[in-house]
This record gives structure tokens, C-alpha cells and sequence, in this order.
């Protein structure tokens, strides 16, 4: 196994996540569209039962919209680990999972490879839509595009780790709406990406501090802060440490001594 | 490192449980290079978990699994290396072309681009499949993309191939051509095949025959052989006899 098959075989995992995302029109166009109307519509009403004070990394009164950006680059890439792990589902059942489980590699390695595939795809998704929100006249740092894309590496691993995970405790593509209202809903509205932690504390202690813990809104903070050319230290552990434990788990859980059950085959 | 005179597949005391229900109990099956074995038995069998073991997907309660004189255990990505895989459910992605298909298997084996291209014109080319490169695998129907995994599964030369069922809900004719596709295949290359099936038809005078039933092996030998074990006129009789119940299907209806 030469260090050429290793990167040949990342190379051909991610032409392949690509080119599949690229043949997969709607699945681009929900991507876009969805942060989209949240910026636009829900922003717009929001806006006017919100009241936001200084917080950082802001250093001046913003816009919700502005508020609300990380947190809809967090949700695109969170929307696209839950696709991710639909398509691994979908994969397991028609059976393509067999052929990347049993390439000459270890598992862990091929793994990692389809994850960071991933990664580079939500990337792209989010890059389309922060330009949009720009044009919209959303008053995003120019620089922050630069600054946002070592951030969005972590993030997007972590919650494509978090995506692989799933897919490991979900065999079956009928199960995948319950992971809908279970994970997907309360990580993302209890998290920082809609309101900040100080509002939520207002209404309820508890719910805040749930924010607080939440992996997610670490997510949205470190994606937040690289905006304006900030490097916070705590979400970026809190994203670090938690996706790890999320891709050992799907390690573990894809393990061939774990992976049966009666009647069928993984 | 592959060992040229090892057996190409060597399983010993094999054993498996899908949480209480054994499905493969103490299964021994030494398979030499270039040889051709039938794995013959009704559904539930536990053919598929015998397929699932050998390519590393399951690990087995207890026995040991040599593919090419290595240890799947401990040398896997090693002996996944000596395999190629016909699953009995097909696995292309249906939105990519034969060649993007192809070319991403390739990229997992290892193979260097301009030697994979090359292979993969010759493998299709031998399945008369070479004018259909660049079409979708969706516009395909059953029996070409059955030929292109086949193609696939020879790829990277494997030491053994396995056939999960690979005819499985074909026409007479594609099946009737496969079937001596896959036959001269291992007899050209001399590579090891392991063929499971549940259909006598696929089974030809000089292979082996391993008849598992419920999870054992019931019977091992030559076509002629298992007939006067069993003092059976034909094979289908002998494997009736074998597996206590009505002979298979001779052929699927198309």
C-alpha cells in the first residue's frame, strides 16, 4: 500500500462525492435555497422582535441578517453531513458501501477520505451561498471569506462525523425522518445560530445553557469569529474534541465484528 | 507479499452467529489457484455471510480465514487485495458513467491511471461491453451492468473472484453467456473462483461442488461424484437428497 494508493484512492473518493453532487441538481439548488429564504424571509421578521446588543466578535450594532449568517453557513454544512449520511444509508442498502469497505485500505483511512469529500463539497455550497448573500447586500467582510475557510474545515468534519455516525445506527433509509426532528432540529435551534446565548438566557436558563453545551453552536461561533479574522479558542476545542469522538465512534461502529444483524448484510 | 502456490482460499472452522442464530457452524473449504468452485445451497444457506466473511465485512465468531496464504485477520488490507467481488446486489452508482464507475474502483485498488485504462478497455472489451464506456450505468439494463461489475471484479487481477449469485434475475441467454464468460475466465487466468448459487445449471462437469446447508457443509466433490454418493440419477437429485427438500430451479425464468 504506497503512499500514491492512499492519495489515488482520496482523489478517487472525492471525484466521486463531487461528480455525484454535481449530478444531483436539486440537491444543490435545496442547499442554496434553504439558507436562502431563512436570510431573506425569516431574517426580515425576526429582526423585528429581536433586538441585538454589541457581542463579540461584533464590534459595532449589526443586522440580524449579519447575525445570522454563521449560523446559516453552520446549518448548510450540517444539512449536507445529514445528506451525507442519507446517501451512506442509501449506499449500505444498495450496496456501493461494500465496494469502498473492501478496497485494500484501512478502514479508518477510507473513512476519513469519504468525510473529507464531504467536506470539500459542503465548502463549496457554503462558498456559493455567502457570495449570494453578498449580492443580496448582506454586509459580510470581504476578507472573512478568506479567513472562514480554515474554520469551516473542522466544522464540516465534525458534523460529517457526526452524519457517519448516524448512518452507522441507521440501517434503513425509512428511519431517516426520525433523525430529522431528533438531531437535526434541536441542534440547530438550540444553538447559537438563530440567537445569541444572552437572549436565549432571558427566557430560559436551562435552554441556555443547552446552547451553551451544544457542539453546534460551538460550530457557528468558531465559524462567527474567523469572519472577522478571530480565532476562538474554545469553540475550536470544543469542535476538535467532539468530532473526534464522533469519527472514532463511526470507526468503531463500521468495525466488520460489529456490523450484522439477522437476515441482513451491511 | 502473496504466496503464488498458496491456496487461493483456505477456511478453516469458519463459524458465525447473527446474535443467537448460527448461521455458519465449523465450515472448512480449501479452493487451489485456478480452480472453480460451486457453492451450491437453497436461500439461507448462509452463503451470503460465507461472501460477507471472506471480503472482510463480517468477522467470524471463531475459525480462520487464509485468502493467498494470508491471514484476513491480521493481513487485511493484504488479502483484500488478492480478491475481486461480484456482490449479489449490484453496486454501481447509477448516475456515473461505466468508465467514472470503473475508474473510481481503480483509484481505490491502487492502480495507476494510464495502466487502468488500459485494463478497463480490456476487461469490457471481453464482455463486449467496450462501445458502452461513456453511457450512464441507469441506461443500462440488468444483464450489462452485471457484465460491467464483472469486468470490475477482474480489474485488479484477483487471486480469487467471488460470485455471490451473479446471474440472479437475468435472462436465459445472459445467463447462459456469463455463465461460460465466468467458466473460461478462470480456466485463461488461472484464477480461483467461488461461485455461490442456488441454480444447478451454473455448475459445470469439471468444478467442485460444496453443497452448504443450514450453515454446514453437507457434501464436497465433483458433479459425478456427488451423484453416486448419493446414488442420485443427476445433480439436482444429489443436492435434493442432500439438503432434505424439492430440487432447485434449474434455471430462473426470465
Amino acid at each position: 500500500m504506497s503512499a500514491a494508493h492512499y492519495l489515488g484512492a482520496f482523489a478517487g473518493i472525492a471525484r466521486r462525492e463531487l461528480l455525484r453532487f454535481v449530478k444531483q441538481r436539486e440537491r444543490f439548488l435545496s442547499a442554496l435555497v434553504r439558507p436562502l429564504v431563512w436570510l431573506v424571509v425569516f431574517a426580515a421578521g425576526f429582526r423585528a422582535a429581536l433586538g441585538l446588543s454589541i457581542t463579540a466578535p461584533y464590534q459595532t450594532y449589526i443586522q440580524y441578517q449579519v447575525y445570522i449568517v454563521p449560523g446559516l453557513i453552520g446549518m448548510i454544512q450540517l444539512f449536507n453531513g445529514m445528506q451525507s449520511s442519507l446517501s451512506m444509508v442509501y449506499d449500505q442498502e444498495m450496496g456501493s458501501m461494500r465496494v469502498l469497505l473492501t478496497a485494500p485500505l484501512p478502514r479508518w483511512y477510507l473513512l476519513l477520505s469519504k468525510l473529507t469529500a464531504g467536506v470539500a463539497v459542503s465548502m463549496l455550497q457554503v462558498y456559493v451561498f455567502v457570495v449570494v448573500a453578498m449580492l443580496f447586500g448582506i454586509d459580510i467582510p470581504p476578507r472573512g471569506l478568506l479567513w472562514m475557510l480554515p474554520a469551516l474545515i473542522p466544522t464540516g468534519l465534525m458534523l460529517g462525523a457526526l452524519g457517519m455516525l448516524l448512518a452507522s445506527a441507521i440501517r434503513q433509509l425509512e428511519n431517516f425522518a426520525g433523525v430529522m426532528n431528533f438531531v437535526i432540529f434541536p441542534l440547530f435551534f438550540l444553538s447559537t445560530a438563530l440567537y445569541p446565548v444572552w437572549k436565549m438566557r432571558e427566557a430560559n436558563t436551562l435552554l441556555a445553557r443547552i446552547c451553551d453545551w451544544n457542539p453546534f453552536s460551538h460550530a457557528v461561533e468558531l465559524i462567527r469569529f474567523a469572519l472577522y479574522g478571530q480565532f476562538n479558542l474554545l469553540a475550536f476545542a470544543v469542535v476538535a474534541g467532539t468530532g473526534l469522538v464522533f469519527f472514532l465512534g463511526a470507526v468503531w461502529s463500521f468495525d466488520p465484528a460489529r456490523r450484522f444483524r439477522a437476515g441482513r448484510t451491511a | 507479499m502473496l504466496k503464488p502456490l498458496a491456496p487461493a482460499l483456505d477456511l478453516i472452522g469458519v463459524t458465525f452467529a447473527y446474535g443467537t442464530r448460527q448461521a455458519l457452524k465449523e465450515v472448512s473449504l480449501r479452493i487451489e489457484p485456478g480452480e472453480t468452485v460451486i457453492l451450491l445451497g437453497p436461500n439461507g444457506a448462509g452463503k451470503t455471510t460465507l461472501f460477507s466473511i471472506v471480503c472482510g465485512l463480517f468477522s467470524p465468531t471463531a475459525g480462520f480465514v487464509g485468502v493467498a496464504g494470508l491471514d484476513l485477520g491480521r493481513q487485511r488490507t493484504e488479502a483484500l487485495a488478492a480478491l475481486g467481488i461480484v456482490f449479489q446486489q449490484q453496486t454501481l452508482d447509477l448516475d456515473l458513467s461505466v468508465r467514472q464507475n470503473l475508474s473510481y474502483y481503480c483509484r481505490l485498488r491502487g492502480i495507476p491511471k494510464a495502466e487502468a485504462a488500459r485494463r478497463i478497455t480490456t476487461e469490457l472489451e471481453r464482455l463486449k461491453m467496450a462501445e458502452r464506456i461513456d453511457e450512464r450505468v441507469r441506461d443500462l439494463n440488468g444483464g450489462h451492468r452485471r457484465r460491467v461489475e464483472i469486468a470490475r471484479a477482474m480489474l485488479d487481477r484477483p487471486r480469487i473472484l467471488l460470485l455471490d449469485e451473479p446471474t440472479v434475475g437475468l435472462d436465459i441467454p445472459t445467463r447462459r453467456e456469463l455463465i461460460a464468460y465466468l467458466h473460461t475466465r478462470g480456466v485463461e487466468d488461472g484464477t480461483a473462483v467461488l461461485w455461490a448459487t442456488h441454480l444447478i445449471d451454473e455448475v459445470a462437469e469439471a468444478d467442485r461442488v460444496v453443497v452448504l446447508h443450514k450453515g454446514r457443509i453437507a457434501a464436497s466433490g465433483t458433479p459425478q461424484r456427488l451423484c453416486e454418493e448419493t446414488g442420485a440419477a443427476g445433480l439436482d437429485q444429489a443436492f435434493a437428497k442432500l439438503t432434505a427438500q424439492g430440487p432447485p430451479p434449474k434455471e430462473q425464468p426470465a
